[in-house]
C-alpha cells in the first residue's frame, strides 16, 4: 500500500512563507481533504505533495522515496494532479485531453497501443464522458471541463490522486457523483485521495480524514466529526457559522445575519478576511 | 476527414503548386519543353532556366514556407499563444540580424554558416521572448506581441546602422544589400542542400515533440504533472524552432506570417494535436510559399517582387482578424 508522507515541510514563493511546518502522512485507501481559509496555503501544500514545489524546508517521500529522487515521468505514473484552473486557446477534443494521461506511458516515437486506448475509455466511462468524447473540450461548460480533467488524471492510472478544487464548477448532483466516484477509488481501489475543498460539508462527507490549514499550519488533522467541532470552525472560519449534525456527519451553515453592525465591522476586519 | 485524406490532399496541393511554379516564368515555355529540360533532353538555354533557376526557386520556397508553419505551430504551443509565429515574435528579425551581421563581417564562407548565424540569433530573440512571455507564471498574448515589436525594432536598427556605416567599418555592404534584397531566389545547389538536411531534421524532431507539446497546450505545470520534463521539453523546442527559422531566414530573409496563418488554417481540419498538425503546417506553409513566390514574380512582371510582400499583403489582414477575434477569449 502506498504511503505519500511531508514531513516539516516550509514553502512559499519568493520572499513569501506559506507553509509554516506541516507534517502529513497518508496512506492508500485514505480520503484526505484539506480545508481552509482563502491564503491558508491549502494549493500550496497540494503541489508541495504533487513535487510541483520545491520545499524550502522538509521533504516529501512515496512509499519512503524522496519525491526529489523520482523522475518526472515516474512520478506521473504514480501521482496524478487534478488543477484548479484548465485553460486551452486550441481545439483539442474530450478525449484528446484524456489521452494526455498517458503521456508518461508512451515512448518518444511511441503509438497509442491497445493498453492507452482501454485506458482513455475506461476513465471517459468512469466520469461519464463518453457521450461528450469528441465535443471540443474549450467548448464544455466549466462542469463538464472538470469531469475531463479528472479523466485526464484517472487515465494516468496512478494510484496517487492530488485534486485542486475538483468541484467547484460541479452542480450540486454531479458534485455528489464526483466525490462518491472519488471515494469509491480509495475504497474499492486502494487510490491515495488528497483533495483541497473549500466546501466544508462537500469535505465532510467525502473525506475519511480532515485537515484544517490555517496561515500555513495545520491546525486539526483527524475524522470530520473529530475536526469539525464549533470552537475549531469558529476561530478559523469565523463565528457565523453554526455547526449541526446531519445524516452522521458534521455539516456547517451560516446563521442569519444578526450580529450588531459594530460587531460585524470588527469581524470584517479581521485579518482572516 | 480522416487525417490520411487530409494529408493527401496537402501532398497533392504542394505538387500541383510545384508544377504551376516551375511552368511559369519570364521566358515562356511550354509544359513539353520544361518537361525535357528537366530531364537534360534539350538544348542549354531551357536546360539552365528549368534545372538552374525554377527548380533550386521552387525547392528554396517549399523548404521556407514548410520551415515557417512548423516553426509556427511550435512557438504557438510553446507560448500557449495562437497569435505567434517566427515573425510577429521577433525570431525572424533575430535571425536575419545575425545573419547580416556573419555576411557583413565576411564570415560566410561554407553553406552552413549562414543558416547557423541564423540559428543562433534565433535562438537568442526566441529564448527573450519565452522569458518575457512566461513572467509571473502566465503567458499573456499582449506580452508575446510586444517582445516580437521591441526585438523587430531592435534588430532593424542595427541592421540599418550597419548599412549606414558599413564604410567606416569596412563591412561588405554589397553581400549584405544582395542578401537582404534577394528574395528567394537560390542558384547555390550546396546552400539548398544545408537548408533541406537542417529543416528536415527539424520537422523530424518536431513530431517526436508532438504529445509533449499538446501537454503543454494547458500550461507547464500540467504537462509536469503527466510527466513531462519542462525545462528540457522547452529547450528541445525552442532550438527547433530557431533551426527552423534560422534555415528559412537563411535562404530567403524575413517573411512575415506565413507561420502565424498556416497553423490557423489548418486547426479546423486537424484539430490541435500536434502530431497531425505539425506535418499538415510543413505541407501547407511549403504550398503557401510556392504559390506566394509565383504570385512574386508574376504580379509585376517582368519586376520581381520580394516575396515577403506578398506574404505581408495577405497576412497583415488575416492577423489583424485573428487579434479582434482572440481578444474575445483571452485577456489580453
Amino acid at each position: 500500500m502506498s504511503v505519500l508522507s511531508a514531513t516539516g515541510i516550509v514553502a512559499g514563493y519568493g520572499d513569501r512563507t506559506v507553509l509554516q511546518g506541516i507534517d502529513l502522512s497518508i496512506s492508500g485507501g485514505e480520503v484526505v481533504a484539506v480545508v481552509g481559509p482563502n491564503g491558508a496555503g491549502k494549493s500550496t501544500l497540494l503541489r508541495v505533495l504533487a513535487g510541483l514545489l520545491q520545499p524550502r524546508r522538509g521533504s516529501v517521500s512515496l512509499d519512503g522515496r524522496p519525491l526529489s529522487a523520482f523522475r518526472r515521468i515516474e512520478l506521473a505514473r504514480r501521482i496524478a494532479v487534478v488543477p484548479q484552473v484548465f485553460e486551452t486557446l486550441f481545439p483539442f477534443t474530450v478525449r484528446e485531453v484524456v489521452g494526455l494521461g498517458r503521456t508518461a506511458r508512451i515512448p518518444l516515437f511511441g503509438r497509442v497501443g491497445r493498453a492507452d486506448a482501454a485506458a482513455v475509455d475506461a476513465a471517459l466511462g468512469d466520469l461519464e464522458m463518453a457521450a461528450l468524447a469528441d465535443r471540443r473540450v474549450d467548448e464544455l461548460s466549466g462542469g463538464e471541463r472538470q469531469r475531463a480533467v479528472i479523466a485526464m488524471a484517472l487515465a494516468q492510472e496512478a494510484d496517487v490522486l492530488l485534486l485542486d478544487e475538483p468541484t467547484a464548477h460541479l452542480d450540486p448532483a454531479h458534485q455528489l457523483a464526483t466525490l462518491d466516484f472519488i471515494r469509491s477509488l480509495a475504497a474499492r481501489r486502494g487510490f491515495l485521495v488528497c483533495a483541497v475543498l473549500h466546501d466544508l460539508n462537500l469535505a465532510s462527507t467525502l473525506a475519511t480524514r480532515l485537515v484544517v490549514l490555517s496561515a500555513g499550519r495545520a491546525l486539526r488533522d483527524g475524522a470530520p466529526s473529530d475536526v469539525l467541532r464549533p470552537d475549531l470552525v469558529a476561530s478559523v472560519f469565523g463565528d457565523r457559522l453554526a455547526v449541526i449534525e446531519h445524516a452522521g456527519h458534521p455539516a456547517v451553515l451560516p446563521l442569519p445575519q444578526r450580529l450588531r453592525s459594530s460587531e460585524r465591522d470588527a469581524h470584517a476586519r479581521s485579518p482572516r478576511d | 476527414m480522416t487525417t490520411r485524406f487530409g494529408i493527401a490532399v496537402l501532398v497533392v496541393a504542394l505538387l500541383g503548386s510545384s508544377a504551376a511554379a516551375i511552368l511559369i516564368g519570364a521566358v515562356a515555355l511550354s509544359p513539353g519543353e520544361v518537361w525535357s529540360a528537366l530531364w537534360g533532353g534539350t538544348n542549354d538555354t531551357n536546360g539552365t532556366i528549368v534545372r538552374d533557376l525554377r527548380v533550386p526557386r521552387v525547392v528554396a520556397a517549399a523548404l521556407i514556407g514548410g520551415a515557417l508553419g512548423v516553426a509556427g505551430a511550435l512557438l504557438q504551443g510553446l507560448l500557449r499563444n495562437p497569435l505567434a509565429d517566427p515573425y510577429v515574435t521577433g525570431t525572424s528579425a533575430g535571425a536575419s540580424l545575425a545573419a547580416v551581421l556573419a555576411i557583413a563581417l565576411g564570415g560566410v564562407t561554407l553553406p552552413a554558416v549562414l543558416p547557423l548565424a541564423a540559428f543562433v540569433g534565433a535562438i537568442a530573440a526566441a529564448t527573450v521572448v519565452w522569458r518575457l512571455a512566461s513572467l509571473g507564471g502566465r503567458t499573456t498574448v499582449l506580452t508575446v506581441l510586444l517582445a516580437g515589436v521591441i526585438l523587430s525594432s531592435f534588430a532593424a536598427g542595427i541592421v540599418t546602422l550597419l548599412l549606414v556605416a558599413s564604410d567606416r567599418l569596412a563591412l561588405r555592404l554589397r553581400a549584405v544589400l544582395g542578401w537582404l534584397l534577394g528574395g528567394v531566389s537560390v542558384t547555390d545547389r550546396a546552400e539548398l542542400l544545408t537548408a533541406a538536411v537542417i529543416v528536415g531534421a527539424a520537422t523530424v524532431v518536431a513530431i517526436a515533440l508532438a504529445r509533449r507539446l499538446d501537454a503543454f497546450a494547458f500550461g507547464e505545470e500540467t504537462a509536469a504533472t503527466l510527466g513531462i520534463d519542462v525545462e528540457r521539453t522547452t529547450l528541445a523546442v525552442l532550438g527547433v524552432t530557431a533551426l527552423l527559422t534560422g534555415a528559412a531566414v537563411a535562404l530567403g530573409g524575413v517573411i512575415g506570417f506565413v507561420g502565424l496563418i498556416v497553423p490557423h488554417a489548418l486547426r479546423p481540419f486537424f484539430g490541435a494535436p500536434h502530431a497531425r498538425l505539425v506535418p499538415a503546417c510543413f505541407l501547407l506553409g511549403a504550398t503557401t510559399l510556392v504559390i506566394a513566390d509565383i504570385a512574386a514574380r508574376v504580379v509585376l512582371a517582368p519586376a520581381e517582387l520580394p516575396v515577403g510582400v506578398i506574404t505581408g499583403l495577405v497576412g497583415g489582414p488575416f492577423f489583424l482578424v485573428l487579434l479582434l477575434r482572440e481578444r474575445r477569449r483571452v485577456i489580453v
